[in-house]
């Protein structure tokens, strides 16, 4: 399985990176981590006729606080996400979902923008930054664009990056004090992408009642899918694990799942359900850790 | 073919080649350098038998192209035991407890291991698997490899 | 110090630690050129052209082979349990005219390097009429099915019946007669090395050598020979470590002929190291069957009659195995239990599926599962405890050497020593099963899913009808030992030396063991169906007696004595009472024909010998699981695994251990995780370990092993039995058992592999089940 012939690239600066994409059209890919895109290449699926090497441009890899938010260049590699201090105290949901994202060796060399633009519809980092209503700093040699996550995953495998344009910037708003998470899947396999995942954020009002919530699934639709109508039912009421499983229920409407040889359409449906009762808890159950 | 000069640093020694840019990393070690101690199990990244370290990190050398380790520092399997009389702790481990049958998997185990015991000196069985899942082993059934690490660890800390 | 039933650490270890062992892979010869196969990307067709003059142009291309190149290639032979029925659909190395699964061998560029020859392969001009294909085996037989052999219109390549007693009467005056569809999905080996072959022709000597093959590579050398039309000595095979057998690694493949006539025909060493996708497509796939079981038994538990149709569904050719799968099936499907009627009707079902061939415990991972899941049902049904259903069926250990009836490969089936009942009351007894059933029951009635499942099973080893060995000490004083077996990663080497160490006697570091090399070794059976301990252990020991009589012999001079004042001791001949003795190493010297010629001696301190093996031997054990089923998702937790298993005599306990956890992750793969599944249209669709998946650390669950040798072999020597297979059989049935049990028993499941989708199903029928009885 050995990929096809590319010409490749190593620039140093990001500037010179966007220009050779431009110059190079369609032809060209960016090469992240490479730990998607080096299989694909490996079965032949695809057939770059150049590649741009990110991995040269020191600038695009870095982790830091700006105005509150959590800014991650896009070269920085998933290790380091999974590991930083700065993530753990301010959106530990991150911290919580990086250990499901492949094994170590992946996450040694992956990055957290390659894989965000590969945009497999049963990976976890998607949903979280959905859920995270995170914001998307894209860049091309016409200029900088800021795109919003709700508007970034368009299809299977398709993002809202346009030819030459590269995705530089993760921004995370910061979330309020004490504010509930969790993350969780199930997969056939430690590390495997997810049959189905799920992404939860909950804060309590100060009597105890669910101020909001939020959920995002992965692996129920070609894209990470935010769960509405759940979150609409669980504003305002009371934590209660009933009200959770009904809130949970209406989650079915805002699925598309399929199926494949791992899994039916309608198992992903039902455990969906589950899986979002689950994070829903715990997430509930640490808001009100936080607020003690 | 528009090759490409490879300089890079295995083990602590200079290595110098040429290669086109689609060459593997995995490839260029083995067939271009010599170092037939990494294995090659399924080239799309997910069997771990490639696993080498760059910089310390275990990464698989599959899944990287040899132009793209132009000028990094890594290591491999052959670099592990202090000479050809000796094997090193984790090593000795490995084979007091049976810890391997064929052997195919083992080099790419032993890069992960020794990453996983240098970030956690004392893990617990749990930490082990987790930290072995990334290797897939068909042998053993991972059982003597999880008691190989827990001894491993027992002899670096006695060093 | 004996080594025999020692844990003695392996001599394989040192080497393959630092990465130095030799793989196929690494092997370069000056100016190897590298093959990289087309294969076809139909299941069905008829392969009108290949037009290959593009590649050819291609940079770096040097040949395209096709078929026209050997138009009078004979098809690949069988090597065990052949039919005169399945020859009619055995495989030539490249499609002729048709082809018959996805992955078949088309054509085969050879370029200078992997890369460039794969980019050829895009480049082949092909033109395939695609034919409707059968992936379905029950569809396979049906009238009107796809035919894939037209001198096989039913699809039914091969077709035999074992039965003993009156299996119909049986069944009509039974209390409860069950009739039930079970199914066991296609898995098969998958060894983390793929196969590989490096062949040069040396014109001047006319020798062709082979680095690669393995597991029965004497057998590989004579079908060579014949096919390549050639005279045996002038073929060489090489075999090196290897990364996992499994059974399905060491076959005589397509690539097995194609590779060396290549290279004979260009003249050029070639290297051919397949790729993970196309080992997937390609190396043998085994273990799917369907079974139709009618089952009888009586009130008390004891089964009274066992019919079983069986559809073992092979591929788009029959391969070397012949008939070898549905044979063990029909042969052990019984299992430990006392069946007087018996009756398992086996047919061979061609499919437009790669071609299948045994994987560790063939036939009989499916035989325990399809048995076990029976035990359990008739329990269920009953009333009655699985454990007392098993417990009422085991074959007494008073009729042993028990004749169960059936017969495997010509000989009849009968089983050489075992305690079947002292085994499993010794499992319960480790398992803790009954607290821990008083505590299922409890943690059922409170809602959760939580349940014990038994796999019992007898396995077969040491299959004959001999291994040779021979055992030299060099001048040196080193002592080799040439086996005809074959290293497949279970530590043969260390094994063999132990035993060769405590029979001559010597200390074991000076024993070295030379395997699969066909220049130095000229009779091998190989290493498959677990005979290794058996066979060449019991065939260095014939080799040892022979040396050590050469060594009497010679000392007699050395020590001007008579031999019957001699003794052999560790290292040395003594002379009983005097205090005198001479080394090996000085009688291996006094052995050159220098020396030993004027003393009217034969030249040479080595030894010959043959073991014979008329039957096989019989290892039996129980697997027990403690299962936990997650309601919500189907996914399972095992909280307790148990292999006991009796080996007859341990060489290596930790080796043995080793199998059998080993052999317990495959099994486990095959339980919930592994599938070659396939698409309607014949197109498979795990074409990559993302969708092949193997269990990793975190899903191999902690195995208590309890080994025992309570019934040691009386048909050989050292008293010993296999363990290669043993722990893999009885997974599929005791994790399935288990979940069956966790429900409450009021669902049975038929299918694998227990996927949480299938379990979650389970859970769902369970449950209606159960509403519909309050």
């Amino acid at each position: 399985m050995k990929p096809p012939a590319f010409d490749y690239h190593a620039p140093s600066t990001l500037d010179e990176a966007l220009n050779l994409a431009n110059q190079l059209g369609q032809d060209a890919k960016f090469i992240a981590g490479g730990q998607s895109l080096v299989p694909m290449m490996n079965f032949r699926l695809v057939h770059p006729a150049h590649l741009i090497d990110l991995n040269g441009i020191a600038a695009l890899s870095y982790l830091r606080i700006e105005g509150g938010e959590l800014c991650i260049g896009a070269m920085t590699r998933h290790r380091e996400v999974e590991l930083s201090p700065i993530i753990r105290d301010g959106w530990p949901l991150i911290s919580e979902c990086m250990p499901f994202v492949a094994h170590v060796q992946i996450r040694n060399r992956g990055t957290l923008g390659g894989s965000l633009s590969h945009a497999d519809p049963a990976a976890e980092l998607p949903a979280v930054m959905t859920v995270l209503e995170a914001k998307f700093v894209l860049r091309s040699n016409r200029g900088t664009r800021t795109v919003p996550v709700k508007d970034f995953f368009v299809g299977t495998l398709t993002t809202a990056t346009e030819p030459g344009e590269l995705l530089a910037e993760v921004r995370v708003p910061p979330l309020p004090l004490a504010t509930g998470w969790a993350f969780d899947e199930l997969s056939r396999r430690r590390g495997d992408f997810a049959l189905v995942g799920a992404a939860a954020l909950v804060h309590l009002a100060p009597d105890g009642r669910i101020e909001w919530a939020r959920l995002a699934f992965t692996g129920v639709g070609e894209r990470p899918t935010r769960a509405p109508h759940t979150e609409q039912a669980l504003r305002g009421q009371s934590p209660t694990e009933d009200v959770v499983r009904a809130a949970a229920e209406q989650s079915s409407n805002d699925l598309t799942p399929e199926s494949d040889l791992h899994a039916s359409a309608e198992y992903r449906r039902d455990v969906a359900k589950v899986i979002a009762r689950r994070t829903l808890m715990k997430a509930i159950e640490r808001s009100r850790t936080a607020s003690q | 073919m528009n090759k490409k000069k490879v300089r890079l640093e295995i083990n602590g020694i200079q290595y110098e080649g040429e290669a086109e840019p689609r060459r593997l990393l995995s490839d260029f070690i083995r067939d271009d350098l010599g170092l037939y101690g990494t294995h090659v199990g399924c080239e799309h990244g997910v069997c771990g038998a490639c696993t080498i370290q760059w910089d310390g990190n275990p990464v698989r050398s599959c899944l990287v192209f040899a132009v793209q380790a132009n000028g990094a520092r890594l290591r491999t399997v052959e670099g592990m035991a202090p000479d050809s009389d000796n094997l090193h702790p984790i090593q000795q481990a490995f084979t007091e407890v049976h810890a391997l049958q064929c052997g195919f998997c083992t080099p790419g185990i032993l890069m992960t291991v020794q990453a996983l015991l240098r970030d956690n000196p004392d893990p617990s069985e749990a930490e082990v698997r987790d930290g072995l899942s990334g290797n897939l082993c068909r042998c053993t059934g991972y059982q003597n490899i999880v008691k190989a690490v827990l001894l491993a660890a027992e002899k670096l800390a006695q060093k | 110090m004996n080594y025999v039933g020692t844990s003695v650490t392996r001599k394989e270890d040192n080497r393959l630690l630092r990465g130095s062992g030799r793989f196929v892979g690494d092997i370069i010869r000056p100016g190897m050129l590298y093959a990289a196969i087309l294969r076809s990307p139909f299941p069905h067709g008829k392969l009108k052209r290949i037009d290959t003059e593009q590649a050819r142009k291609m940079s770096g291309v040097v040949s395209v082979i096709t078929f026209a190149d050997m138009p009078d290639v004979k098809p690949i032979p069988m090597r065990l349990a052949p039919r005169d029925d399945l020859i009619r659909a055995l495989q030539k190395p490249l499609a002729s005219d048709r082809v018959r699964y996805v992955g078949e061998p088309l054509a085969v560029v050879i370029a200078e390097s992997r890369y460039q020859g794969e980019d050829a392969l895009e480049v082949i001009d092909f033109e395939i009429d695609e034919l409707e294909a059968v992936v379905d085996a029950r569809r396979a037989v049906e009238k009107g099915a796809p035919i894939l052999h037209p001198a096989v219109p039913d699809n039914i390549a091969g077709h035999f019946v074992e039965k003993t007693g009156d299996v119909e009467r049986a069944l009509a005056e039974a209390d409860l007669v069950l009739e039930e569809e079970f199914y066991i999905q296609r898995h098969s080996g998958v060894p983390l090395e793929t196969r590989g072959l490096v062949a040069e022709y040396d014109d001047g000597q006319r020798l062709l050598t082979i680095w690669g093959p393995t597991k029965v590579v004497h057998f590989n050398h004579a079908v060579l020979a014949g096919l390549l039309d050639m005279p045996p000595s002038q073929i060489r095979m090489i075999e090196l470590e290897n990364g996992g057998g499994y059974g399905i690694r060491g076959e005589f493949y397509p690539e097995d002929f194609l590779i060396p006539f290549i290279a004979r025909k260009l003249r050029r060493p070639i290297c051919w190291i397949e790729d993970r996708n196309e080992h997937l497509k390609s190396a043998n796939h085994s273990r799917e069957q369907w079974h139709r079981v009618r089952v009888g038994a009586n009130k008390d538990g004891r089964i009274v009659a066992f019919d079983d149709v069986l559809l073992n569904v092979m591929g788009g050719y029959i391969r070397t195995h012949g008939a070898t799968v549905p044979t063990m099936t029909a042969a052990y499907l019984p299992g430990p239990y006392k069946w007087d009627n018996y009756r398992c009707d086996a047919n061979c079902v061609l499919v437009n599926k790669t071609p299948a061939g045994t994987y560790r415990g063939p036939g009989r991972f499916g035989a325990a599962f399809v048995r076990e899941r029976v035990m359990d049902m008739v329990a269920h049904k009953l009333g009655l405890d699985p454990a007392e259903v098993r417990l009422k069926n085991f074959i007494p250990t008073e009729l042993m050497p028990y004749n169960t009836g059936t017969t495997a490969f010509g000989k009849p089936t009968i089983y050489d020593s075992g305690d079947f009942h002292k085994q499993f009351h010794l499992a319960l007894e480790k398992f803790n099963y009954y607290e821990l059933q008083k505590q299922c029951e409890a943690e059922r009635r409170a809602g959760r899913a939580i349940g014990i499942g038994f796999g019992c099973f007898v396995e077969k080893s040491g299959l004959g009808p001999w291994e040779y060995a021979r055992v030299e000490i060099d001048p040196s004083g080193e002592v080799v030992v040439y086996t005809g077996a074959a290293d497949l990663g279970q530590g043969v080497e260390t094994v063999l030396s132990q035993v060769v160490a405590d029979a001559l006697p010597i200390d074991i570091e000076r024993v070295r063991v030379v395997h699969g090399d066909t220049a130095q070794i000229p009779y091998g059976g190989g290493s498959y169906a677990s005979r290794g301990t058996v066979l060449a252990c019991n065939s260095a020991v014939v080799a040892v007696g022979e040396v050590r009589k050469k060594l009497m012999q010679l000392a007699a001079v050395a020590l001007q004595a008579d031999e019957k004042d001699l003794s052999i001791e560790k290292n040395c001949v003594v002379k009983k009472g005097t205090g005198a003795s001479v080394p090996f190493v000085d009688l291996a010297k006094l052995a050159a024909p220098i020396t030993a010629l004027p003393l009217g001696i034969k030249p040479g301190m080595s030894g010959e010998g043959f073991f014979r093996a008329e039957h096989m031997v019989y290892p039996y054990g129980v697997h027990m699981a403690l299962v936990e089923v997650d309601q919500e998702t189907g996914f399972l937790k095992i909280h307790k695994y148990l292999i006991a298993y009796d080996i007859g005599r341990a060489i290596n306990p930790m080796l043995v251990e080793g199998q059998l956890v080993g052999g317990m992750a495959q099994g486990l793969g095959g339980a919930l995780l592994e599938e070659f599944s396939y698409d309607s249209e014949g197109q498979l669709l795990a074409g990559s370990f993302m969708d092949y998946l193997l269990p990793s650390s975190m899903e191999v669950p902690p195995v208590e092993i309890v080994l025992t040798e309570d019934a040691p072999s009386p048909l050989n020597p050292l008293g010993v039995k296999g363990v290669g297979e043993g722990g893999t059989v009885g997974v599929g049935a005791a994790l399935a058992n288990a979940v069956c049990n966790a429900l409450g028993g009021k669902v049975e499941i038929k299918r694998l592999p227990l996927t949480p989708d299938r379990v979650l199903d389970a859970v769902k029928s369970a449950r209606a089940a159960a509403a519909a009885h309050a």
